[in-house]
């Protein structure tokens, strides 16, 4: 079938990458881009393998690690709170919409001084950045999310009796939660761009702080090898949400779970109400 | 449907319906008895929904007097269950879920709202569905999971809003036949909004004529209207004629 070729597929592009890299760099390649300064991929494999077995790697990638679930999970739970005030209620629009439309286009990255001048310490600093780059993201798409539900679940509950917290619950939250989690997954690329370029400037170990240091030594090996590690982290955590959203959104109706031919019961085709959900097509039957 | 204790009446005095500032209908006068079906008829963008979904409390009473048992209606009870048109079932939630959403909401404990709620999916032969989500069932199944959650909660009136409209005829027929069985025994009172003349005359105890304000009751036993005897053969043309500009079309 499929899936194994496409695992050889995604084998091949990644070797193939590699041994582009490995030949411009082995001979010293010079045709207007410079590959001769650039390690090759073994010497950068042997420096790997070299710091792999210290303890400031791990201890780098501990820091990181702990400066972007900080802050990426503190951006979640405030973007999809601010998002769904902002989407449900006039007042709050009101009350936030301008600050945040002022504050959003500003890159967080541009937030150092700020983070600097305002946190007693640089760890502090470097998570307000990751959640501020996180935040906006997610606030935005829950704010999308949430105003673009069907009216009419939120109608089928008030009709059951359900209140304002039953309608955040078991409608607001559950329905808005397929754009919230495209808001996660940009959010979390974001945030890695940040809490690196914030170790650059501010930091105290950590993966951006150790790569810079490199740069700075000379240690070009230990540059790629620092590049290398955000690459894995930033895959592994994007794949954290990735699956995390999937398993949440078990329910939505997906073209590959459906059959090649669907075939139905009855001497006609039921009339099929559409699924209100709008990541999903579906076919739209009216008798 | 025999009167009973359990349904509400619902009564609407020189009501004025619509959105804020956008009135649809004028001077509404209508009285639904308790435990009566009465099915709604007229042509499409009259009012039909607007009505029904002011007496369920989705929009406001813009003037006159809109009551349930004298008490006037101002917001969403759940003894006032709506059946929407539209699928409104959410998606999320498997088909038991679906119909426990209301008992959850009045907080009957869970295991007693899982049985309940099996016990209603089984009156709409849906048994071997309750796992499924919503999306994996067809428009009619959808109807019958929104049927059962209407009524799971022992509502004392369902309104009930074009709930087989986007479905085939054979599907549509199977349905209405559900609904009176299904309604038998729960002294619900029913209001129920169709444009389907046929519909209106095989469900109501009465049906009411939403562009000239008159409601007419319905001769029983209940029977497909294509071999009826001549009151509902009258029945049938008034109907159609408060429908259709044309009054020799029959």
């Amino acid at each position: 079938m499929s899936r194994p070729w496409s695992l050889v597929r995604r084998a091949l592009s990644l070797v193939a990458a590699l041994g582009l890299w490995q030949a411009l760099t082995s001979y010293d390649i010079n045709l207007w881009l410079r590959f001769e300064q650039l390690p090759t991929v073994t010497e950068v494999a042997r420096a790997y393998a070299d710091r792999v077995s210290g303890d400031a790697y791990w201890q780098d990638l501990t820091d990181s690690l702990t400066r972007i679930v900080t802050g990426f999970t503190l951006a979640a739970v405030l973007g999809v709170t601010v998002g769904t005030a902002v989407a449900r209620s006039r007042f709050a629009a009101d009350l936030l919409g301008p600050v945040l439309e002022v504050l959003r286009p500003v890159p967080a990255i541009a937030l150092v001084p700020v983070a600097i001048l305002l946190f007693p310490s640089n760890e502090q600093g470097i998570v307000f950045i990751t959640c501020t780059a996180a935040f906006f993201p997610v606030m935005v798409s829950t704010r999308h999310a949430v105003r673009a539900l069907t009216p009419v679940w939120e109608e089928a509950v008030l009709t059951m009796g359900g209140g304002r917290w039953r309608i955040l619950w078991s409608v607001v939250l559950p329905g808005a939660l397929p754009g919230i989690l495209g808001g996660l997954s940009v959010g979390i690329g974001v945030s890695w761009i940040c809490v690196i370029s914030a170790e650059m400037i501010s930091g105290e170990y950590g993966v951006g702080y150790r790569t810079w240091q490199d740069y700075t030594v000379v240690d070009y090996p230990g540059v790629f090898v620092g590049m290398a590690t955000i690459g894995l982290l930033g895959w592994l955590t994007s794949t954290a949400v990735e699956l995390l959203g999937r398993r949440l959104t078990r329910w939505l109706p997906r073209t590959e779970n459906r059959p090649a031919a669907p075939a139905r019961r009855g001497p006609a085709p039921a009339a099929t109400a559409v699924p209100p959900v709008r990541t999903a097509p579906q076919e739209r039957v009216r008798s | 449907m025999t009167t009973d204790s359990h349904g509400v009446r619902l009564t609407l005095r020189g009501a004025t319906l619509g959105r804020a500032g956008v009135p649809v209908l004028d001077g509404v006068d209508l009285d639904v008895v308790p435990g009566e079906i009465l099915t709604v008829v007229g042509p499409s963008g009259c009012g039909k929904s607007t009505l029904l979904r002011t007496l369920a409390g989705l929009l406001p009473v813009l003037g006159g007097e809109v009551s349930q048992d004298g008490v006037p209606v101002t917001a969403p009870r759940a003894e006032r269950a709506l059946v929407f048109q539209d699928d409104a079932l959410l998606p999320w939630r498997t088909v038991r879920a679906n119909v426990e959403l209301p008992l959850a909401i009045r907080k009957v404990a869970r295991a007693e709202r899982r049985e309940r709620a099996e016990q209603w999916l089984a009156r709409v032969g849906l048994t071997e569905h309750t796992a499924k989500l919503p999306h994996r069932l067809s428009g009619g199944q959808r109807q019958r999971v929104q049927l059962a959650r209407a009524l799971a909660a022992g509502p004392r009136a369902v309104l009930m809003d074009e709930p087989f409209g986007a479905l085939d005829a054979q599907t549509r027929a199977g349905m209405q036949q559900l609904l009176v069985d299904v309604l038998r025994g729960t002294g619900a009172t029913v209001v129920f909004v169709t444009h389907d003349v046929d519909e209106a005359l095989f469900l109501g105890d009465r049906v009411a004529l939403l562009s000239t304000g008159r409601v007419l009751p319905v001769p029983r036993p209940r029977e497909r209207a294509a071999h009826a005897d001549p009151a509902t053969v009258a029945l049938r043309r008034e109907v159609l004629e408060s429908l259709t500009p044309s009054p020799s079309f029959s």
